[in-house]
């Protein structure tokens, strides 16, 4: 049970029930869409870009626990990073689910999903936000779109 | 033979002693994260009875060596215990004769031979092959396939609220340039227990075949190809607590006589030359290369075990705690059970407002429980009852009130955790 303990802790669980930044801004400059085909998940990622500061960070769609509480988390934090400092923490994110090293500093509360490492099957509900918003970081950009 | 709809004349089944028979079972012994296991994932395989492990040991211990060939004695041991696996097959599903019966990997493979065999034959541009939107992926991409290659298109009669075929639908899609009509007997995704002998009749009444996905069903109720009329039916190994990549396309003899090869290779030939090669007979002209030998023989002891057991049994067995199973789960809070259908075998689609089907998948997994969440390969499905994915328990003849206890505490500590 300790084990589940540390998959669905209390930060995931707020999360996943109350996601931030679930939404489509009104203006954004790259956008990409996740899909996580063993269960279903999708997602949108928006990013609004501006010299090189990822100014907002926010996404659309629905999926398990795991997945939304990391896209919720993944806008708080990537919002007032750089471009790199942001594709470095995809990397840092990734090795946590995906290795045994000591959580990197950087990281910062995002540390709380190291638990799903006991979990390999869900390794993918918790990167696939990550993945997405890789994908909207090397997307050519766009021009900004207003609604 | 005994018609099996023919109640009247039918005797009462012999009653299942399910907890008696987990002890065949030897998986079922494992702990899981300290739990006792309760299996229900049988749709989307089930476990193997000791007689079928200690069948596939022998086999290769005393038997094995290649079939259809060779003059010397283990060749003729093979060859024997192969075949007789294919007369085991040809009486569990009461065909005419062993001819109709051909091995194949499983299921997918079974559609994709009819859907490149006798599609490429019969389909050409502008013809039309008739699904449903319950169809699991392999009874849909192969003729989606055929469809693209052959231009011509794909038919998808629709399904009610409950996960009913519309038959009135079906009916009118059916017409002069349809060419085969592929059903699922049972759904995978929904448990909806499809009228296919009405189905079969509507398609006859205008010359069309009927291929029947009967991996749900083979393993759930008595299977009678002569009395269901079907063209084709198609099952799996895994699916009927047999070895994985063995399985079975049953089909007429004369529509399989008329079929061109589906693979090339040895064992499928009868003469070869640069200039011209002349096809065996079926139901070898369809297996080409050395077959899944220890597979059959899995299998057949498989079928042997089911059939001694009565799968009338099995289906009664299964029937009381479907019924068991749905009550349960509709007393949960928040919990609603995708497809209601009239009819239903063994498995129950469900989801729960505000968890998802995957997170209920990891906590019931520490609970001991296993199911399946996701989309259970039948996405068009989940699209219909706009869902992403489900959760799915499924029941096998072995499984007890026990195993659905454990399912619904288990729901209670998946509530738990997200309250």
């Amino acid at each position: 049970m300790s084990e589940l303990n540390d998959l669905y802790q209390e930060v995931i669980l707020d999360h996943s029930k109350n996601p931030r930044n679930l939404r489509k801004p009104e203006s954004f400059s790259r956008t990409a869409d996740g899909y996580n085909p063993l269960c279903g998940d999708r997602l949108t990622v928006y990013l609004a870009i501006k010299d090189g500061v990822i100014e907002d960070a926010a996404f659309e769609g629905s999926g398990c626990a795991i997945s939304t509480a990391s896209a919720s988390m993944m806008t708080q934090t990537l919002r007032g990073k750089t471009v790199e400092e942001g594709e470095a923490l995809f990397e840092k994110f990734h090795a946590l689910l995906t290795g045994s090293d000591e959580a990197p500093p950087e990281l910062g509360k995002l540390v709380i999903f190291s638990g799903v490492r006991n979990f390999p099957v869900r390794v993918k509900c918790a990167t696939l936000a990550w993945h997405t918003v890789k994908a909207a970081l090397e997307s050519r950009p766009e021009m900004v779109t207003t609604e | 033979m005994t018609p099996t709809g023919d109640a009247a004349t039918r005797k009462p089944p012999k009653r299942l002693d399910a907890e008696l028979l987990k002890a065949d079972f030897p998986i079922l012994d494992e702990r899981i994260h300290g739990h006792r296991l309760a299996y229900l994932d049988n749709a989307a395989t089930t476990q193997k009875p000791q007689c079928v492990l200690d069948a596939i040991t022998y086999f290769y211990s005393t038997e094995y060596s290649n079939v259809h060939r060779g003059l010397h004695e283990l060749s003729s041991r093979a060859t024997a215990a192969y075949e007789s696996a294919r007369e085991i097959v040809c009486r569990f599903l009461n065909a005419r004769a062993t001819k109709e019966i051909v091995f194949v990997r499983g299921t997918t493979e079974a559609v994709n031979l009819v859907a490149q065999s006798y599609g490429g034959k019969h389909v050409g541009p502008g013809d039309e092959v008739v699904i449903t939107t319950m169809e699991h992926h392999s009874n849909i991409v192969p003729w989606q396939m055929l469809c693209e290659a052959k231009g011509a298109h794909l038919k998808v009669a629709p399904i009610d609220d409950a996960g009913d075929i519309i038959l009135e639908d079906l009916e009118s899609l059916l017409g002069p340039r349809t060419r085969i009509v592929a059903v699922a007997h049972v759904s995978n995704a929904l448990g909806t227990c499809n009228p296919v002998r009405t189905i079969t009749e509507m398609a006859h009444a205008r010359g069309i075949p009927v291929l029947l996905d009967g991996a749900q069903a083979a393993p759930r109720m008595p299977i009678d190809v002569q009395e269901l009329d079907c063209d084709f039916y198609a099952f799996s190994g895994h699916k009927i607590y047999g070895p994985s990549g063995i399985g079975v396309l049953y089909g007429k003899a004369q529509l399989l006589d008329s079929m061109p090869p589906y693979q090339g290779g040895g064992e499928m030939i009868r003469h070869v030359t640069f200039e011209k090669t002349l096809y065996n007979d079926i139901p070898d002209r369809f297996e080409a290369g050395t077959p899944n030998i220890a597979g059959a023989v899995g299998l057949g002891v498989a079928l042997d075990y089911l059939s001694a057991l009565g799968l009338d049994a099995i289906e009664a067995h299964e029937q009381a705690l479907l019924a068991a199973l749905t009550e349960a789960l509709t007393e949960l809070p928040g919990v609603t059970i995708i497809g209601t259908a009239k009819e239903k075998a063994g498995l129950v689609s469900f989801v729960v407002d505000g968890i998802h089907p995957h997170d209920i998948g990891t906590i019931l997994d520490h609970e001991g429980v296993a199911i399946r969440a996701g989309h259970h390969c039948a996405q068009p499905t989940m699209d219909r009852f706009s869902v992403p994915a489900t959760a799915r328990a499924s029941l096998g003849l072995y499984n007890t009130r026990e195993d659905i206890d454990a399912l619904i505490a288990g729901m209670q500590k998946v509530r738990e955790v997200f309250l």
